[in-house]
């Protein structure tokens, strides 16, 4: 099993949701983060201020998957998120060494198979 | 003339004027965040190049003695509207009592195409159609055109804010077609506060001030009905405005902030006598039919909407420049001299938390 993080655009966040909940992945979590990934940054003026903003809006999604789950899921988000710009964001696939479902104790591969939602 | 009013006709002009920026902060909340900016500005904005026109030639086209269609160009750039008296005000304050209506009513169209529209497209838009569909349409009702002398009555706007607006609104939403998120993902306001702030200033704005001109101008027509048959009135006049709602969520018009449905229903008041109605519909078809029009020969200059990856990015950003919040990490301080080439700055101040250095 892997961690998959991924740092997407925000208004690409859409896309890679519906994409991904189409191929039942339905466990993961997103945060709103900043980062700079080498676009060009855009300037903005405020008050007669002119800034550069280096740092762009991004999302950060994490994905447990089983085995078999991660080259399809890596496949979605890379088709998903893809504008074809500079700044469309990473793909990280990371080894873990333990995970446990709260709810129920399992661990591992059991914790991170995707399971029916419960009615 | 007397002072009471002279006196009363200021605030009721104050409080329509005000109904402008509290529509921005309706729209404003409604929208998503990254066009929060551009959406309030698309109501502000309407102060500016709106009141221009509306001083230098439409005031003339909607209220100078003209013909049954349009005014003539007696008081083009307000000449010989000074303080004399005009009805029972002075000249002055009723062109500025009207010019607060006539930069409302374009404002109260951008709520049909917002998130979209390229803010110069806009800006031009509203301008031209202030001079081409509001100033005619005022003067058919308000300022002795043929509807005055059918004896259509309009004593807050009715025809020529509401239904005027509602119709514009529905052409120019299909023109400029369907956010491209409509229908596929939900796209939910991002502050009800500032919507709820919004609606009830501009409501009881709006109807204070309706109240004033019914009362200052045409006092025998305040009295047609009781207060409780106004209650009564609008508990069922709201209820073909929640159906459109719920209708048109159903269809492909992405009329995004549901200008029709709130003031092509409310506004109009179907079901009054033939007199109105007739107006109604006249209204209906010049306004859309103009609007088309003018849409269209704009687009021949200019894009009316914006790309699809500037619309993912937000309209703030793309054609303002500015966040409506940012936190300001990250930002980097481009000195004055080196603004010109932005891009290629090498001595930059990293600006952090709020602004020091």
């Amino acid at each position: 099993m892997k961690l998959i993080v991924a740092i997407v655009r925000p208004e690409k966040l859409s896309d890679v949701l519906e994409a991904l909940f189409h191929a039942d992945v339905r466990g993961l979590t997103i945060s709103r983060v900043q980062g700079h990934g080498g676009e060009i940054e855009h300037v903005e003026n405020y008050r007669g201020t002119s800034v550069k903003m280096a740092l762009a809006e991004k999302v950060r999604i994490e994905i447990g998957v089983s085995n078999h789950f991660v080259q399809p899921t890596v496949d979605i988000i890379l088709s998903a998120a893809r504008t074809g710009e500079v700044g469309d964001g990473k793909i990280m696939v990371l080894p873990i060494e333990k995970i446990y479902r709260i709810r129920t104790g399992e661990s591992d591969q059991d914790a991170v198979t995707p399971v029916p939602p419960v009615e | 003339m007397n002072n009471a009013d002279i006196a009363w006709m200021l605030v009721s002009t104050a409080l329509v004027l005000l109904m402008t920026p509290a529509l921005a902060f309706f729209y404003g909340g409604l929208v998503r965040s990254k066009n929060a900016l551009n959406t309030m500005m698309m109501s502000f904005v309407a102060l500016g190049p709106v009141a221009v026109v509306w001083a230098l030639l439409g005031y003339s086209l909607a209220f100078a003695p003209g013909n049954a269609v349009v005014g003539s160009l007696n008081y083009a750039g307000l000449r010989g509207v000074g303080l004399e008296a005009q009805g029972a005000i002075p000249h002055l304050l009723f062109m500025c009592f009207q010019g607060t209506f006539a930069i409302i009513t374009p404002a109260l169209i951008s709520g049909a195409v917002v998130e979209r529209m390229r803010f110069n497209a806009y800006l031009a838009f509203i301008t031209l159609w202030v001079l081409v569909v509001y100033a005619p349409v005022a003067h058919w009702v308000w300022g002795g055109g043929f509807l005055a002398s059918m004896g259509a009555l309009d004593f807050a706007g009715g025809a020529v804010v509401h239904v005027n607006a509602a119709s514009a609104a529905l052409v120019a939403a299909l023109v400029v077609g369907p956010r491209k998120d409509y229908g596929r993902h939900a796209i939910l306001p991002h502050n009800v506060p500032f919507a709820m702030l919004g609606a009830g200033s501009a409501l009881s704005a709006g109807t204070t001030a309706a109240l004033a001109f019914a009362n200052t101008l045409l006092a025998p027509a305040a009295g047609y009905i009781s207060p409780a048959s106004a209650i009564a009135m609008g508990a069922i006049g709201a209820f073909p405005s929640y159906f459109a709602l719920i209708y048109r969520a159903k269809t492909k018009l992405d009329d995004s902030l549901d200008v029709v449905a709130a003031h092509g229903l409310v506004g109009g008041h179907p079901g009054q006598v033939l007199t109105q109605m007739a107006s109604v519909v006249i209204v209906l078809a010049y306004s859309g039919g103009m609007t088309f029009v003018l849409l269209k020969v704009l687009s021949l200059v200019m894009p009316l909407r914006i790309g699809d990856r500037h619309e993912g990015l937000g309209l703030d950003v793309t054609d303002h420049g500015e966040e409506a919040y940012t936190h300001g990490d990250g930002a980097i301080l481009v000195k004055p001299k080196q603004s010109a080439i932005a891009h290629a700055a090498v001595d930059v101040v990293a600006v952090q938390d709020g602004g020091q250095l």
